[in-house]
């Protein structure tokens, strides 16, 4: 027996304060934050930064982003550890609509180069969308990565987040475009 | 290649025009399919722990000075993969306008009155039949920028989890006979096959006496045929 799959709808412009209350300073808890280490979180600590670009290269200001990791080892959801691998940010709050993830490095997963699974919602996209992030520094792993061998070799450069190392520890830049020119790779997962 | 692709006969493309917002949005170039490994055949478990006291109940999480105005109502239904099996343990999260139509969202300058006694965000979690129960205040109707005397439908807004990220689900539940929805290009969006599974029932057998009435919302995620992965 099989059932239909009930339809995706945008999560609009309101989401703040039922997925992210914490962030945008509304009287409730979050279940999930940009926080998603803590400071027993084994493995290299990183920050991701990047901001949501329209078809005509504007920031958006009301995109949710969640993202979902492995922890350094490549495992996910560990059982013994209190890292939980997903966080969740709007970019509404951030002056310059930016998300900002603090997390750990992941280790690779079965044989894959290391990456992050990113979820994209915003007012205006009906279904949300799948892309993921690799990592500047794993130019060997990445160039081996099953995923990124089905990937066009232009449109690669796309899902490469750049390594920065700044004052404030080491930094990944990574913009999602939604259309157009340098428009990021979405996967259908 | 995967068993639980998402069902694009039932879910609205990136690019529909008449929902003007998704002309610069929608992704333009064809999806990349992906072969599931673990990376998409996990996801983030949420259970009871990240739920407060109130959390299902919109009626009484946001009291200030009084109970929130409007009509009050229960939304239950069950959480079910494609494959019929229940979805235990998974967090459903909601959001929704009060009853005159307004968000609490800072963004919303709608004019109607906020209730001070309504916040309207609430979270629950299902139980071992993958049922679900909120009680709230039936949401207002209110226009939006879209096209000339354009107004939302009375909705609620849906957030799942399921057993893996590729479950993931975000929605909207309608009430039934809502005259907006024939104008609703959100709605609209949906192909015609899986729009009247956003509708919910009315449901007597659900109505609390002399306190709410009741709907049916039942959701249906993506599931894997082998699912190994019921993360309990």
């Amino acid at each position: 027996m099989s059932y239909i799959q009930t339809p995706s709808q945008t999560v609009g412009p309101y989401f703040a304060y039922g997925l992210s209350p914490v962030q945008y300073l509304y009287d409730h808890s979050s279940v999930a934050t940009g926080m998603v280490r803590t400071p027993q979180t084994q493995g290299q600590p990183i920050t991701i930064v990047g901001r949501v670009l329209d078809g005509e290269g504007k920031p958006i200001p009301d995109a949710l982003i969640e993202i979902w990791q492995a922890d350094a080892q490549g495992n996910y959801n560990p059982q013994d550890s209190d890292f939980k691998g997903f966080g969740r940010f709007g970019t509404g709050p951030d002056v310059h609509n930016r998300f900002i993830f603090q997390t750990i490095k992941p280790g690779a997963v079965q044989g894959q180069a290391p990456h992050i699974t990113v979820v994209v919602f915003m007012r205006g996209l009906l279904v949300h969308a799948y892309t993921r992030l690799y990592f500047s520094d794993e130019n060997t792993a990445n160039a081996q990565d099953p995923v990124l061998q089905t990937v066009p070799s232009d449109r690669i450069a796309t899902l490469i987040a750049q390594r920065q190392e700044t004052g404030e520890g080491i930094v990944y830049q990574w913009d999602i475009v939604m259309q157009g020119e340098g428009e990021t790779v979405f996967f259908d997962v | 290649m995967n068993d639980n692709q998402r069902d694009w006969e039932v879910h609205p493309p990136y690019s529909y025009p008449p929902y003007a917002s998704t002309v610069l949005r929608a992704p333009a170039k064809p999806l990349i399919p992906i072969k599931h490994s673990l990376s998409e055949l996990t996801g983030p478990v949420y259970g009871h722990e990240s739920l407060g006291k109130y959390d299902n109940d919109l009626t009484k999480n946001g009291i200030r000075n009084g109970e929130p105005l409007g009509e009050r109502i229960v939304v239950s239904g069950q959480v079910l993969d494609q494959y019929g099996r229940p979805v235990r343990n998974t967090l459903v999260e909601i959001w929704q306008a009060n009853a005159a139509g307004r968000y609490i969202h800072k963004v919303d300058q709608h004019n109607a009155p906020l209730d001070p006694n309504f916040f309207g965000g609430g979270r629950c979690v299902t139980d071992n039949e993958g049922n679900y129960t909120f009680f709230t205040i039936k949401p207002g109707a209110y226009p939006w920028g879209n096209h000339p005397n354009a107004w939302r439908p009375n909705h609620i807004h849906f957030s799942l989890f399921g057993s893996n990220i590729t479950s993931r689900l975000v929605t909207q539940m309608y009430f039934p006979g809502d005259p907006l929805l024939a104008y609703d290009p959100i709605y609209q969006g949906v192909p015609e096959k899986g729009r009247e599974l956003l509708i919910s029932s009315f449901d007597l057998s659900l109505t609390q006496p002399d306190f709410a009435l009741g709907y049916r919302f039942n959701i249906v995620l993506r599931g894997d045929k082998a699912t190994p992965f019921e993360n309990q």
